[in-house]
């Protein structure tokens, strides 16, 4: 995934100095909806954004003979997976002839891509893009994202482009262009005449680049996109400006009006264990520590988890099991945070509003009992019905330790885990 | 005083007669918020908790004379149910719901910006837990126990992160003006600073918390907006240390992903601002009874 938001500075001392600051956030799976590059050019295809002829392939042999139904002399044999960067990883092949296109693309099946976006884990190589390779003249940057700032969607060009625009943000600041749609009226043709006459495409492209402009921003509104990104949008001597490579991600929150975008989505792509938690309505981020974390509300979670640091241990995860969680929802979360080998001890900390104590006493019960825990498992209960839900926990009889505070349950949970492995850190 | 409700505010419940919207509607009432009717279209002439429900805000606005409200309206209908509130002359509109199409909410922003300072409808949330003026009145899902009366205002992005900071408090014997919820959706009715300049124009607000996160610009503006507008003092806490960047962290709008956006990075700014920080999670109750102490 790349997904980036761009900023005015902050206005103090702490600010970066360049005009503009850019991050680019990378390897995200639950996250949004992120497509593979054919798929954003098929879309992109269709609201007037020209492409390179190509063709998916899933097999050597299909490589080829969609390499032979393109034609030409040159081809490039892309894999696709959900991150950026394939390039220097390896994932982006030219080649000249059958045999090469069959090598590279039986190299490339099969094999989990590591780029400097996807973790060490790397991405299932599954499907591959031929398409016809072309001499290119100059490269362009465009891209669309939601401005939180301005609470619009902010549209970034450079003539710098080929390279990451966070490259660009750092070696050609001056390139950039960047301005704000207002969202009444949508992109304007002179905004976009504008972003054309200052990335100095010359007299001949302005009516073209403007089309592609006002193509992308059609797309990411209508099909309820947060990101658009064209890199390189290349000029090719004789054929105008062509995709090169695009990417597009989807709001979340937005598919139940878009089954068509729905259905592209890749599993392959996704971290399992985060795919199976989002399945069930819990929301999982998997970390690299070993102090396991079940807790209701985004903000307790993360602040529960600043906690155990805070107190010595590593969090090994982010799990937010949400409003009125059932006794079987809490059971399913100890399965989840079970299914990491590394977690050494397991944190509950739940401040119920709407959710209730006792049900996720009981829950717990379920689980340790089921589970036949062999790992320390600290509790700490806030909210509606936690008398009761303190109650069922006492009266179970299980190895459960029980916290009173925030404070509380992370220092019993480093205590825990250090008795438990014998040892002081990780 | 308190800022946004209070024991006269008059409420609608859009969405009133879900299963959720008429649970959550029960225990304002129980809470003694005055609730006098709904919105439910097509539901319109029938009573719910013995209350009126109306097809359209407009028409419950005309006969209850109600100046809130809160919104339990499922996502694909949540915003036009926002703007709807706006249109109809409501002042201050409270949005539960979670899951609204970010361009949704684009459209609503640029919607409520039609009216003029005095006419435009304050919103909170989306995706926040509501607000509570202890003693006065609750537009929420809050439980409301733990919520004591008192000079501490709060402003949060988490709910349960701020029953946390409240029962603390409440803990320390110290009560709270309002608590206002803003949402953890990457863009919501209204930001800290919008809340923070509200609780400096309230006499009865001695100490104000804001409770952030990770991702976002908000928590930053707030900081130079107390810098430079502020006499009363606040404490901040941010949730997030240990978040990796890129990776979403529960709420739609927790995602570290430019400058100024990570837990360490805005931490920083507040301190560069002169706010109070919370050092732990654990410590708002602690710090803002020293806060509290040096006034």
């Amino acid at each position: 995934m790349l997904e980036w938001i761009i900023e005015e500075p902050v206005l103090v001392s702490v600010s970066v100095d360049c005009e503009y600051s850019f991050h680019f956030t990378h390897g995200g799976v639950a996250d949004n909806l992120d497509i593979h590059e054919y798929q954003s050019k098929e879309i992109l295809v269709n609201f007037g954004i020209p492409i390179p002829r190509g063709g998916v392939a899933y097999s050597p042999e299909q490589a080829v003979y969609r390499a032979n139904e393109i034609g030409g002399e040159r081809w490039l044999v892309k894999a696709q997976i959900h991150s950026g960067a394939r390039g220097k990883a390896g994932g982006i092949s030219i080649c000249t002839g059958n045999e090469e296109i069959w090598n590279a693309a039986d190299e490339l099946l099969g094999k989990r891509l590591i780029t400097n976006q996807t973790g060490n884990q790397g991405k299932l190589v599954h499907r591959l893009y031929v398409e016809e390779a072309l001499e290119i003249a100059s490269e362009y940057y465009i891209g669309f994202v939601l401005d939180r700032q301005k609470e619009q969607v902010a549209v970034v060009a450079s003539s710098q482009g080929g390279v990451e625009i966070e490259e660009i943000a750092v070696a050609k600041p001056d390139s950039i262009v960047r301005t704000t749609v207002e969202p009444a009226v949508g992109m304007q043709p002179f905004q976009a005449r504008e972003i054309a006459f200052k990335l100095k495409v010359g007299n001949p492209l302005v009516s073209q680049m403007v089309a592609i402009l006002m193509g992308c921003y059609q797309a990411l509104v209508e099909l309820d996109a947060i990101m658009v990104e064209i890199n390189p949008l290349a000029f090719i001597q004789g054929g105008g400006l062509v995709a090169l490579d695009a990417k597009m991600s989807f709001d979340d929150n937005a598919l139940f009006r878009r089954p068509n975008i729905s259905e592209l989505r890749d599993k392959s792509q996704e971290d399992v264990r985060e795919m199976k938690a989002a399945d069930r309505g819990l929301s999982y981020v998997g970390l690299d520590g070993n102090i396991g974390c079940i807790i209701n509300g985004a903000g307790l979670a993360m602040a529960t988890m600043d906690i155990i640091k805070q107190a010595g241990g590593e969090p090994a995860n982010f799990l937010d099991i949400g409003g009125g969680a059932s006794p079987e929802r809490v059971a399913k979360a100890f399965n989840l945070i079970l299914s990491d080998d590394n977690v050494e001890t397991i944190v509950v900390n739940i401040f119920a509003g709407i959710n209730r104590c006792d049900w996720v006493a009981e829950g717990i019960i379920q689980a340790v009992s089921k589970l036949d825990l062999q790992i320390p498992v600290v509790v700490r209960l806030a909210g509606t019905n936690v008398d009761l839900g303190r109650r069922i926990l006492r009266e179970s009889g299980l190895p459960i330790l029980m916290a009173d505070t925030l404070k509380e349950v992370a220092e019993m949970a480093v205590a825990s885990w250090r008795e438990h492995t014998g040892r002081m850190g990780r | 005083m308190a800022i946004l409700i209070d024991e006269n505010t008059t409420a609608l419940v859009q969405g009133f007669t879900g299963q959720i919207g008429m649970f959550h509607s029960m225990e304002m009432i129980e809470y003694g918020t005055k609730i006098v009717g709904g919105v439910t279209p097509g539901k319109g002439g029938t009573k719910c908790l013995n209350r009126p429900v109306f097809d359209t805000v407009r028409e419950a606005v005309e006969e209850t004379g109600a100046t809130a409200s809160i919104s339990f309206v499922p996502p694909p209908f949540a915003a036009d149910g926002i703007m709807e509130a706006a249109d109809a002359g409501i002042k201050y509109c409270i949005c539960i719901t979670d899951g609204i199409p970010a361009h949704d909410m684009i459209r609503v922003k640029r919607y409520m910006r039609r009216y003029k300072a005095e006419r435009k409808m304050v919103l909170t949330g989306p995706n926040c837990a509501g607000s509570i003026s202890p003693g006065k009145s609750m537009l929420g899902i809050m439980p409301p126990n733990i919520y004591m009366k008192g000079q501490v205002g709060i402003i949060g992005r988490s709910g349960t992160l701020g029953y946390e900071a409240a029962s603390q408090l409440k803990t320390m014997g110290i009560g709270i003006s309002t608590s206002v919820g803003i949402g953890g959706d990457p863009i919501n009715g209204s930001a800290f600073r919008d809340h923070l300049a509200r609780f400096e124009e309230d006499e009865e607000t001695k100490v104000v918390v804001i409770i952030g996160e990770i991702g976002g610009p908000q928590e930053s503006d707030a900081a130079l907006f107390y810098k430079e507008n502020m006499t009363t003092p606040v404490v901040g806490y941010i949730a997030g240390l240990t978040a990796p960047r890129g990776r979403r962290m529960g709420h739609a709008g927790a995602v570290i992903s430019a400058f100024g956006e990570s837990a360490a990075e805005k931490v920083e700014i507040f301190q560069e601002c002169g706010i109070t920080v919370v050092p732990s999670p654990a410590d708002f109750g602690q710090t803002v009874a020293d806060v509290l102490g040096a006034i």
